[in-house]
């Protein structure tokens, strides 16, 4: 019992890897907002880096949840 | 939730016909299924779409062309015109991860791209094609791709190792980036489902939050075919350009 309660536990200590990656989604968006207000001409080429920027962010996120599934499931 | 249907229940293999050749396992299951209907659906779409070519085209040849357009920009954005090329590898992997994410989000089905084993070998493809291009085309000259242009020398056995490392690790984080997508996507969804029928009138909230989640995939299903094309795109502009 006490394996199962510790495997719990140390998937919950797995996620908290995703707090980083929820800040850089946050700073990501909020320089694609700033990059676009600033010059609405560049929208589509910034987007595109926006877009690339944060699938490379939240892959790390995934990476987490990947290690707490891990973890419980196995 | 049904009894024994847990969350993960959903990328259970299921085998439909034994098939043993050697020593090795091929029996054909339902992720090989999945993957047939996709490679058939493509190419359908593909046939069908550019079966009567006109000048103005109808809305089928224009879905084709668009789809057709959007790779073509991607690798002119990121590539340039010598990277026209690639075009059909590039549209090919593209539109196979795409048709098999989108087949997924239908009820009842089986998404082979949240086995890691499905994008782990179509990741390991592109890395090892990409250093082979890059091998071919520029030599032993390939080498000098590992070290950072302009960092002075005593710097050097610092970043090279880095860089190393930044550069065998592409397809492990190419293939589980989208395997990890896919499978956390499908099993958030089944989770909250799960809360639908053990809530009673109060499982309209959740309801709602999973036809919310449900666009939401289908948003992640581009994305992630979109983010997979991409990059393989920069791994072959890297392959040629080599900074």
């Amino acid at each position: 019992m006490e394996l199962e309660a510790a495997k719990v536990i140390g998937a919950g200590l797995a996620v908290i890897g995703v707090i980083g990656a929820g800040i850089g989604i946050g700073n990501i968006f909020s320089s694609f907002i700033l990059a676009v207000g600033r010059n609405p001409a560049a929208r589509g080429e910034v987007f595109t880096m926006t877009m690339l920027g944060f699938a490379l962010v939240e892959a790390i996120a995934l990476f987490a949840l990947v290690i707490a599934l891990l973890i419980l499931f196995r | 939730m049904a009894a024994g249907a847990g969350p993960l229940e959903q990328f259970k293999i299921k085998n439909l016909g034994d098939l043993q050749i050697g020593s090795y396992d091929i029996s054909f299951t339902n992720s090989s299924l999945m993957m047939v209907v996709t490679v058939v659906l493509i190419a359908a779409f593909m046939i069908f779409g550019i079966r009567r070519q006109l000048m103005v085209p109808g809305r089928f040849q224009s879905l084709v062309e668009l789809s057709f357009k959007f790779i073509e920009g991607l690798i002119d954005d990121t590539i340039g015109k010598e990277g026209r090329r690639y075009l059909p590898a590039i549209f090919t992997v593209f539109m196979f991860i795409l048709v098999g994410n989108l087949l997924g989000m239908l009820p009842y089905q089986f998404t082979f791209t949240s086995h890691i084993i499905v994008t782990f070998v179509m990741a390991a493809v592109v890395f090892v094609l990409v250093t082979i291009l890059a091998i071919v085309k520029h030599g032993m000259h390939f080498f000098s791709f590992f070290v950072p242009p302009g960092a002075p020398l005593y710097m050097w056995p610092l970043l090279i190792p880095i860089e190393i490392i930044s550069y065998l690790s592409r397809p492990i984080s190419l293939s589980v980036r989208l395997f990890a997508n896919m499978l956390a996507g499908h099993t958030l969804i089944k989770v909250i489902a799960g809360f639908i029928p053990t809530l009673g009138i109060f499982g309209v909230a959740p309801f709602a939050l999973v036809i919310g989640l449900t666009g939401l995939e289908i948003l992640i299903a581009f994305l992630q075919a979109y983010v997979f094309a991409i990059l393989t795109c920069l791994y072959i502009n890297d392959a040629l350009n080599l900074h």
